[in-house]
């Protein structure tokens, strides 16, 4: 089905100049490496009361909020294009931060390993920031260190290997933004294939005096999802055809590009509904005793919570899925679990609902932690802005249910939505592939009520 | 084709909105004999004791909340009822629970580094927000898979006008 598209730059020539601009990127990366290193600073030497720093509260809270709640299904990967994390390894490699330096970018040019050309490793990131999560996002200290971390490894890839290799295949928050960005209605795209595929010179790739090549190793002229796109707009500069645009479209339209269903991303699918789940569980529910095995109070105890996450996240939740997927297909008279990468993409949008969900949960309780942290923010007694000593005020908490529950309900008629298209893929008899996607809409239900249940049961 | 799908597509948000609105105004069933409970609750680093309680609607509710290692706070979502609590004082805290539902009760003086996370639960029952709720999506869910079902019948009919499929 061809999908209705919407291209913003013939109607908006003012974001197309604003896109082109080489100040952009670097401006908005300056913006945001400031808050990051305010962020490190005063994870380092603030107060170690989580709720009294900025560090916290703006990475975890106000961050974390805007990325999951408004950017990434919104606007997709935009969050890559101010990222602060690979500005230092990528302004060193250029030798410049917004003009055009020519010449190749200086690196040790090493060849990332094939077999890591996926999104295996930053599945593994995320589940390592997971399992110290409880650690991670409320000791300021342990904070910083995580997040000092992210830009020296991106600087030390940058010195071996040419553009985004961070980005592209380390970054544990980009692994997620990358997945979930499919369900954005906004894309960069090539407004025509055979433009791409004629043109010889393919500036876009190769670079040329008003941009460099893609950093995130993508073609545009084959792109066809958001995944892998990082929106840095260098293709924009570059592309001599005028041939590339920003199109608005229907949620989760990446999502039907069937032949690039993959298994790195199918489990980052399952990762991401696990660990909202468990964080339901271990930061919104009552249970103390889960939160100080999170929280690595004792050893054996963390052992045991690091074991039950890793065995909820990579085989229970996928075994229960990889059921009700087999069944769905004998139902269809598939060869059993053929389809069971495809059917997974049907928990991107359930995935997104339930983080939307969670985050809804801890950000309308904690928000106002933020009006006092930016007027002290290493809680040292400050007062910059007059407004250090606001008191905590849960936003809404009447309302907060009702999103919730409208969130997850949205999440979940997408998902069947999905379910019932890729089951009548290649099917004559639609009722029918209607009935074989139902153990698969049985798993995202339970799933939902899941969900339900430790918000509002 | 595409007009008709949007046409389609808005009738069943339409639906939908219907049946949120019904599930919404469900009237909640009289409740019958009223209490008055008296609850012991203990908070500390970083967790209350009980971790979850259950009261009927419509219940006088007496908490009395201690603190056994630092100063701690409460402050139950909803009822906005909010009290701060010193080791070795107890503070009596009473309310009527006359809003059905699942509430967490947070802790509202910093207390440690997991002080944003410190909650407990209230759940005043009948919890008919909870099964409110579930009964949406469930009945959602058969709506849309009722609508599908529909949509392919007629897409199946000879008469019908050719639908193309969805890919």
């Amino acid at each position: 089905m061809t999908v209705a598209r919407y291209d913003l730059l013939r109607r908006a020539l003012w974001l197309g100049r604003v896109l082109r601009s080489r100040l952009l990127q670097p401006a908005l990366m300056l913006v945001t490496l400031v808050v990051f290193t305010l962020a490190i600073v005063t994870g380092l030497f603030g107060t170690p009361a989580g709720s009294r720093n900025f560090g916290i509260v703006f990475v975890w809270i106000v961050w974390w909020a805007l990325l999951i709640v408004v950017l990434v299904p919104l606007f997709g990967r935009v969050w890559c294009m101010m990222c602060p994390i690979p500005a230092p390894g990528e302004w060193l490699q250029r030798r410049a931060i917004v003009r055009r330096n020519p010449g190749r970018p200086r690196t040790l040019r090493k060849r990332w390993p094939r077999r890591l050309k996926n999104m295996w490793l930053q599945n593994i990131g995320f589940l390592g920031v997971a399992l110290f999560s409880g650690v991670i996002l409320t000791r300021p200290s342990v904070s910083a260190v995580v997040l000092l971390a992210f830009p020296l490894i991106a600087l030390g890839l940058s010195l071996l290997y040419e553009n985004r290799v961070f980005c592209r295949y380390v970054c544990p928050v980009g692994g997620f933004i990358g997945l979930y960005a499919m369900m954005a209605p906004l894309e960069l795209r090539t407004r025509d294939c055979s433009t791409c595929r004629l043109h010889r010179t393919k500036d876009c790739v190769a670079g040329n005096a008003q941009g460099y090549g893609c950093p995130w190793m993508v073609y545009p002229g084959n792109l066809d999802r958001n995944t892998y796109c990082g929106m840095c707009m260098e293709c924009f500069k570059t592309c001599p055809k005028d041939n590339i645009t920003l199109n608005l479209r229907p949620f989760g339209a990446d999502l039907f590009v069937s032949k690039s269903h993959r298994l790195d991303e199918a489990y980052k699918a399952f990762i991401m509904l696990g660990c909202a789940l468990l964080y339901s569980a271990v930061f919104l529910g009552p249970w103390g005793w889960l939160k100080s095995w999170a929280s690595l109070e004792s050893l054996p105890n963390w052992l045991l919570y690091a074991a039950g996450l890793l065995a909820i996240v990579l085989a229970l939740i996928p075994g229960l899925f990889r059921l009700c997927a087999a069944l769905s297909d004998r139902l269809a008279g598939h060869r059993a679990g053929s389809r069971f990468v495809t059917y997974a993409y049907t928990l991107v949008p359930l995935g997104l609902a339930a983080w939307i969900a969670f985050s809804l949960g801890f950000v309308f309780v904690n928000g106002s932690y933020a009006l006092s942290v930016i007027s002290d923010p290493f809680g040292w007694g400050w007062n910059l802005f007059g407004t250090a000593h606001m008191p905590w005020t849960p936003f809404a908490p009447q309302l907060l249910s009702f999103l919730q529950v409208g969130v997850l309900t949205g999440g979940l008629l997408f998902a069947a939505s999905m379910t019932v298209r890729f089951a009548g893929d290649g099917m004559v008899d639609a009722r029918r592939a209607l009935v074989a996607g139902l153990p698969v809409i049985a798993f995202q239900l339970v799933m939902t009520l899941a969900f339900l249940w430790l918000y509002l049961g | 084709m595409r007009g008709w799908r949007w046409k389609r597509e808005a009738r069943l948000a339409g639906w939908l909105g219907v049946l949120a609105l019904f599930i919404l105004l469900l009237p909640v069933p009289a409740h019958g004999t009223l209490r008055t409970l008296h609850l012991d609750l203990d908070a500390r680093q970083f967790e209350f004791t009980p971790p979850r309680f259950e009261v009927a609607q419509g219940d006088e509710v007496v908490i009395r909340l201690s603190a056994s290692d630092v100063v701690h706070g409460f402050y139950l979502d909803d009822y906005g009822i909010e009290r701060r609590v010193v080791p070795g004082v107890v503070e009596e805290i009473r309310f009527t629970a006359d809003r059905a539902g699942k509430f967490r009760f947070r802790c509202s003086v910093s207390c440690g580094p997991m002080h944003p996370f410190m909650i407990g639960e209230l759940v005043v029952t009948p919890n008919l927000p909870f099964f409110k709720a579930a009964g949406f999506v469930v009945l959602a869910l058969g709506l849309l898979l009722a609508h599908r079902w529909r949509h392919l019948s007629a897409a199946l009919s000879p008469q019908a006008e050719p639908v193309q499929g969805d890919r």
